[in-house]
């Protein structure tokens, strides 16, 4: 939550593993094992650039027996503010980064009878780590992964290799498409299904499974969204009593850091809610990005998700 | 502290147990001031002051050795004390490296750990007891790996899966508890496991308890407080048993309430697992008695007060109706008016 808590690591390997997909390799800084963690959790990656402090979200994908190197997977986004690019064009081999301990908001529910895993593109980094677990453990499971081409499947020979058997992989372009109704419809009892990918698809399956009546304690979903970037607007913290420019390519909660001001966080990816800050004056209206308030409360303007959600005006307040 | 073990000590039948002058002046007394009402007492279980509850994660203490001789008296008599959902397998072994990394690194004179990989060996002096073992492999450890440690760590302890924005306590060792019964509160959810907690729903503060533990990280425990009062220092005051200890309480007068009270104090600590995504809440129990308790004169000043102006649904719940009295009665003597300093330590 605060830098003070973070972990020293150092960049042991870098390999692009898809035109738009780097994967890094991190072992802790000072040596010896990493914290132990569970498949589904993220850490967050403190980058220091010349310009500011980035903070972004991304899915542990290695095993988590194996606590000598954290690995993640970094897609290049196009409209990015920062964070990817850093990583993809600045970090090399030997660099030095910091990452705050895992945290799991995407967990498997260990009751399960059977798991559904379904990824779409950069969405398969959570299920590699889940899938270590599956394979030790009793319950069968599959992971139906669609990708856009043969070049853009990332990580397909380590899922080949470790789980050949229960992976079916699909290329957009040759037309295959994963049959979401038709897998959901025909599932046994006690089976969960997993969703992470473009939102889209997530939609897909979440509306999917609920007409086909599966309970909604059965249906799990990640999307971390990037902080999008937007207009520049101003933001006025009243118990500080500060005045704040946030730049188009800045987070509200990381304009909000660069003035001192703390605010607690976990996914930064407008998933957890615990950012949620409360809105004093919403004046010219929110941009709301995120996954976590309702629509009544998104309508209400009371409170945002600093972490990925902007103002429009000039005279927001918040309760900071 | 550096604790000499009284392995004699009981908590039934003759009730031999008392507390050393070192152990009395580290109490953690729960009153911060001399009127009690809940609060979300959370804080972050980081290392209290040399010698105090709080050094270390896990404190060890002059009853650890006879504790565990009556955790497994419990056990013996009542084996469903400890249980484990099947599913929560991943939470044990996490429990049994978080306990056995704390003790042996904060205790190194009496615990020791060695790991090979997953091939470990686990020596607990305190108890003689040496074993090794394959981690993830409970059929290396003669009990499953919750039981095996928790038959050796001081206190009682729950473990609660986390799900569909919820806690569900789904394994546990239970010997030591006020009042509460893990073989019926197994497999509830976090507000419903408090049900019978008064005041405090209508309070909200489950609903901010929870909120906030369902975020609990990975190496940022924390702790709170938690006090009642029991009759004898007896720690298996279950429901299971109230048959032996409820009528205990017809027995207290003015006279001997000194003797026959204990304060109860419960320091629950809450760690985030790494490999299970669980939770486990450490409950653990200090016992003083009411005459113990008066050799700190701010204390008996402060406990009288407490008492005295404790909220009806408070002292009903704690199960303190048929004594309070006589236990104000007996600390009054002590209350010369005068106030009592900020903090809860002893002047």
């Amino acid at each position: 939550m605060t830098d003070g808590q973070t972990i020293a690591v150092e960049v042991s390997a870098i390999e692009r593993v898809t035109p738009l997909i780097k994967h890094f390799t991190l072992r802790r800084a000072e040596g010896g094992p990493l914290p132990a963690f569970s498949g589904g959790s993220h850490i967050i990656v403190v980058m220091r650039t010349a310009r500011r402090v980035n903070r972004n979200p991304y899915s542990l994908l290695g095993s988590p027996a194996d606590l000598d190197r954290y690995e993640i997977g970094v897609r290049r986004m196009e409209d990015s503010r920062g964070g990817s690019h850093f990583l993809h064009d600045e970090v090399a081999v030997g660099d030095r980064l910091e990452i705050a301990h895992p945290v799991n908001l995407f967990p498997l529910d260990k009751r399960a009878r059977k798991h559904l895993l379904l990824a779409g593109g950069v969405g398969i980094t959570p299920f590699l780590a889940q899938l270590e677990d599956l394979a030790v453990g009793t319950a069968p499971y599959e992971l139906h992964y669609s990708v856009r081409s043969p070049d853009h499947a990332a990580f397909k020979d380590r899922l080949i290799a470790g789980h050949g058997g229960h992976v079916r992989l699909y290329h957009d372009s040759a037309g295959e498409a994963i049959d979401v109704e038709g897998l959901l419809s025909a599932q046994p009892l006690g089976t969960h299904v997993y969703v992470c990918g473009p939102k889209g698809m997530i939609d897909t399956v979440i509306d999917t499974a609920r007409a086909c009546g599966w309970s909604m304690s059965h249906i799990h979903w990640e999307q971390f969204s990037a902080p999008p970037v937007g207009d520049a607007f101003e933001v006025f913290l009243e118990r500080s009593q500060r005045r704040l420019s946030v730049p188009p390519d800045q987070s509200l909660l990381e304009a909000i850091e660069a003035a001192g001001v703390e605010v607690p966080y976990l996914c930064r990816g407008g998933v957890c809610g615990f950012c949620r800050t409360r809105v004093l004056d919403a004046g010219d209206g929110l941009l709301h990005h995120d996954h976590f308030l309702s629509d009544a409360e998104k309508s209400g303007g009371k409170s945002l998700m600093p972490c990925v959600s902007r103002a429009r005006g000039k005279h927001v307040v918040l309760d900071l | 502290m550096s604790a000499r073990f009284k392995p004699d000590e009981t908590f039934r039948d003759d009730f031999r147990y008392s507390n050393s002058p070192a152990a009395i002046r580290r109490f953690p007394l729960p009153f911060p001031e001399d009127e009690y009402m809940y609060s979300v007492n959370i804080e972050p279980h980081s290392r209290g002051a040399p010698g105090s509850v709080t050094e270390f994660a896990i404190d060890i203490d002059e009853h650890y050795v006879a504790e565990c001789k009556e955790r497994a008296l419990v056990l013996a008599a009542e084996p469903l004390r400890c249980q484990a959902l099947p599913h929560m397998m991943a939470a044990q072994w996490d429990c049994l490296e978080l306990i056995m990394e704390s003790l042996a690194r904060d205790y190194p004179q009496h615990f020791s750990l060695e790991r090979r990989g997953k091939h470990w060996h686990w020596t607990n002096r305190p108890l003689a007891l040496e074993q090794r073992f394959v981690f993830g492999e409970p059929t290396t450890l003669p009990h499953p790996p919750l039981e095996y440690i928790t038959r050796q760590a001081p206190g009682d302890w729950v473990v609660m899966d986390q799900r569909d924005g919820d806690l569900w306590t789904e394994a546990g060792m239970v010997t030591s508890q006020a009042d509460w019964s893990l073989d019926f509160d197994i497999g509830m959810t976090f507000k419903e496991w408090h049900g019978p907690v008064p005041l405090a729903h209508e309070m909200s503060v489950f609903d901010r308890a929870l909120k906030y533990l369902l975020n609990l990280r990975l190496g940022a425990p924390v702790r709170r407080l938690n006090w009642t009062m029991t009759v004898h220092p007896r720690l298996d005051t279950s429901p299971e048993n109230y048959p032996f200890w409820g009528p205990d309480r017809t027995r207290v007068t003015a006279a001997n309430a000194g003797d026959l009270v204990h304060l109860r104090v419960e320091l629950q600590a809450l760690w985030r697992l790494p490999r299970s995504n669980a939770v486990v809440f450490s409950i653990r129990c200090y016992l003083m008695s009411v005459r113990e308790l008066a050799t700190i004169p701010k204390w008996a000043r402060r406990v009288h007060r407490v008492l005295k102006t404790l909220h009806p649904a408070l002292v009903d719940y704690k199960g303190l109706t048929r004594y309070r009295d006589s236990v104000v009665a007996w600390l009054a003597p002590f209350d010369d008016g005068s106030p009592t300093t900020s903090g809860t330590g002893p002047d």
